[in-house]
């Protein structure tokens, strides 16, 4: 038998290449309106990348492709290099360890802010075990500490509906964490925050880089020139634009009409 | 278990205790008191309460499903019938050859349409332990199908309402035809014994409330653990953003089906124990009308508690009572302007209103 130069694992995540996320000439369309147009982009193992571009540039749309919600009319999109996301659907991909923070704070409002952070927790979801479940010292813990991290402990046992605006958005970016993803889709998520929160938020993402693969969509540019160390990237109609460094980016003539119009 | 389940709910402790009480006392005050006593109950009054209870269970069942999982199953019924014809069935088997034609196997409506050997389906209904077990599972399987084709197709809300409500009326048109072998317009009646007692006899009687009340804390202190384990929340988070969910990497439809089975199963066991207490079951349960007051009973009880749903059923049924027999022509006027003033006004029916003033006096 002939030793490959590296085996690919199949149904395991192979990074081995450096990519995690492979996108290759996605469209999508609705009624005829072009959401995504032939979108190539790669996403490497515990990147952050920040995403941006104005209004329908198809941002929420690629989050969609990646997650399940989406089904593209053409293109491949895949985790890894062995698994194809368009054979699965929402909760399989979430499994994989892809999870999404909304453009919208999704907090579930009836649950209290521990039950939120005990859905997202990163176990068996199944049905039967759901129903038997029982917190061990060990997830206890986790969530505990989670909720240290998004300043929560004290709200602990509040329903999630009373938070602030921006205390939802916290408690989302801790549901994200719970699930401990390998790649984390992050929608708009200063949006509603205090100067301070801001900032903490883009501590957190910095700190969790490296670990973790990030996506960030946001529209507040301070933010993302506080988090955007190494690519940006910039969607227009569908496709990409260009990417390159923050200051690259902010340079680019193309950019610059996109932004400001001609 | 139980008493940490009371311990979080005060009003449903004092609820399920007068259940029980009301359930053992009444057959105890009929075996100590003499009929003449001012204490023992009439047997009217003994199958009403049953009855009560019945109504209780099936309201609970849906709550399961509506309150907490946040589907408006409009066919709540059906599953309360079959439950019923399972038992009915039995019931017509053990009449055997006291029938009017006398048949010792096929039921009077049988030897009436010719027919010459009892249907396949028909089978192992003169067993006791076959028709409770078909009591449970037909209704069951019926909600397994239904609801894999529809919760995994993401059919939900109102378009979801509307085919629970078309899937009693096709079981109702089914029922109603003759060749089906259910007896047709008329159903099942005319029973005789029940495990070898007579059906009419006071024991018996007092010994299906017993038997309905105890089912029915046994089926809200079931409910109450699924609900209050991990699933529970899960499941009312889908309820709140079903979407959501599937993000969190749950199989939404999966936690759907199995709240949406257990109730069809809690249904159709209220169903087997209503049937006996009534005396009869005929295609007319299966009408989506009925369907439509077990919404109306969880409503103006109060969605999402369990207890309300209790409640709301012994409250409205109770009202039924009284004002069928005093003047059934307004009855559906009341019920349909009851539910209007509970929607408006107490939207989270009056097992809400009285925890908020409760909790507003506790202030």
């Amino acid at each position: 038998m002939t030793e490959l130069a590296h085996k690919p694992k199949t149904g395991g995540l192979d990074t081995s290449h450096g990519p995690i996320l492979y996108l290759e000439a996605v469209s999508v369309s609705f009624d005829g309106f072009k959401a995504l147009n032939n979108l190539s982009m790669y996403i490497d193992a515990g990147e952050l990348r920040c995403l941006i571009g104005p209004n329908g540039a198809g941002k929420t749309t690629l989050m969609d492709v990646i997650t399940g919600k989406t089904t593209p009319d053409s293109g491949s999109v895949f985790f890894g290099q062995t698994i194809d996301l368009l054979q699965m659907d929402e909760p399989a991909i979430a499994e994989a360890g892809i999870c999404r923070k909304f453009q919208k704070p999704s907090v579930f409002e009836t649950l209290t802010v521990f039950e939120n952070l005990e859905l997202a927790l990163a176990s068996n979801k199944g049905v039967w075990t759901t129903l038997f479940a029982k917190l061990n010292g060990t997830q206890r813990d986790r969530i505990e500490q989670v909720m240290e991290i998004i300043g929560l402990t004290k709200h602990r046992s509040h329903l999630a509906g009373i938070l602030s605006h921006g205390q939802k958005q916290w408690l989302e970016i801790g549901m994200l964490l719970m699930q401990e993803p390998k790649v984390m889709l992050v929608d708009e998520p200063v949006a509603g925050m205090t100067h301070q929160e801001v900032e903490r938020t883009a501590q957190l993402l910095l700190s969790l880089q490296g670990e973790r693969s990030i996506i960030v969509v946001e529209h507040d540019m301070e933010f993302v020139r506080s988090i955007a160390q190494h690519r940006v990237t910039v969607l227009h109609e569908g496709s990409v634009l260009t990417e390159g460094t923050m200051d690259e980016v902010q340079n680019d003539p193309r950019v610059i009409q996109v932004y400001l119009g001609d | 278990m139980l008493s940490t389940l009371c311990n979080q709910d005060k009003t449903a402790s004092w609820l399920l205790g007068g259940i029980a009480l009301l359930s053992m006392l009444v057959p105890l005050f009929n075996f100590i008191f003499p009929v003449e006593s001012a204490l023992h109950f009439s047997a009217y009054s003994v199958s009403i309460m049953g009855k009560y209870l019945c109504f209780a269970l099936l309201g609970l069942s849906l709550d399961l499903v509506w309150g907490y999982c946040g589907i408006l199953a409009l066919g709540q019924g059906a599953f309360f019938a079959l439950g019923g014809y399972a038992m009915g069935m039995y019931l017509m088997r053990q009449i055997g050859n006291r029938s009017v034609y006398g048949n010792p196997l096929l039921p009077d409506f049988m030897v009436f349409l010719n027919w010459q050997e009892l249907p396949w389906y028909w089978y192992g209904f003169e067993q006791f332990w076959f028709a409770a077990l078909m009591a449970v599972l037909v209704p069951g399987l019926l909600a397994f199908v239904f609801g894999w084709l529809a919760f995994r197709s993401r059919v939900t809300g109102v378009y979801l309402s509307i085919i629970t409500q078309a899937l009693t009326y096709a079981l109702l048109l089914a029922f109603f035809r003759n060749e089906m072998g259910f007896g047709g317009n008329n159903g099942l009646t005319d029973f005789k014994d029940i495990l070898g007692f007579n059906i009419q006899s006071e024991a018996v009687r007092a010994s299906l409330l017993l038997i309905s009340g105890l089912m029915l804390i046994l089926a809200f202190v079931v409910s109450r653990w699924v609900m209050a384990s991990k699933l529970g929340r899960v499941v009312t988070a889908v309820r709140d953003q079903e979407s959501r969910v599937r993000f969190l990497g749950y199989r939404v439809e999966h936690f759907k089906l199995l709240v949406f089975v257990f109730s069809a199963m809690l249904a159709g066991i209220a169903g087997a124990l209503y049937v006996p207490q009534v005396g009869i079951i005929n295609p007319s349960e299966f009408s989506p009308l009925n369907s439509l007051e077990i919404v109306i009973w969880v409503a103006i009880g109060g969605r999402g508690t369990l207890y309300g749903a209790i409640v709301g059923a012994v409250l409205v049924n109770y009202a039924k009572t009284l004002l069928t027999g005093w003047a059934p022509e307004i009855w559906l006027f009341f019920l349909g302007t009851a539910f209007i003033l509970v929607t408006v006004f107490l939207p989270d029916g009056l097992v809400g209103f009285w925890q908020r003033r409760f909790q507003a006096q506790k202030l």
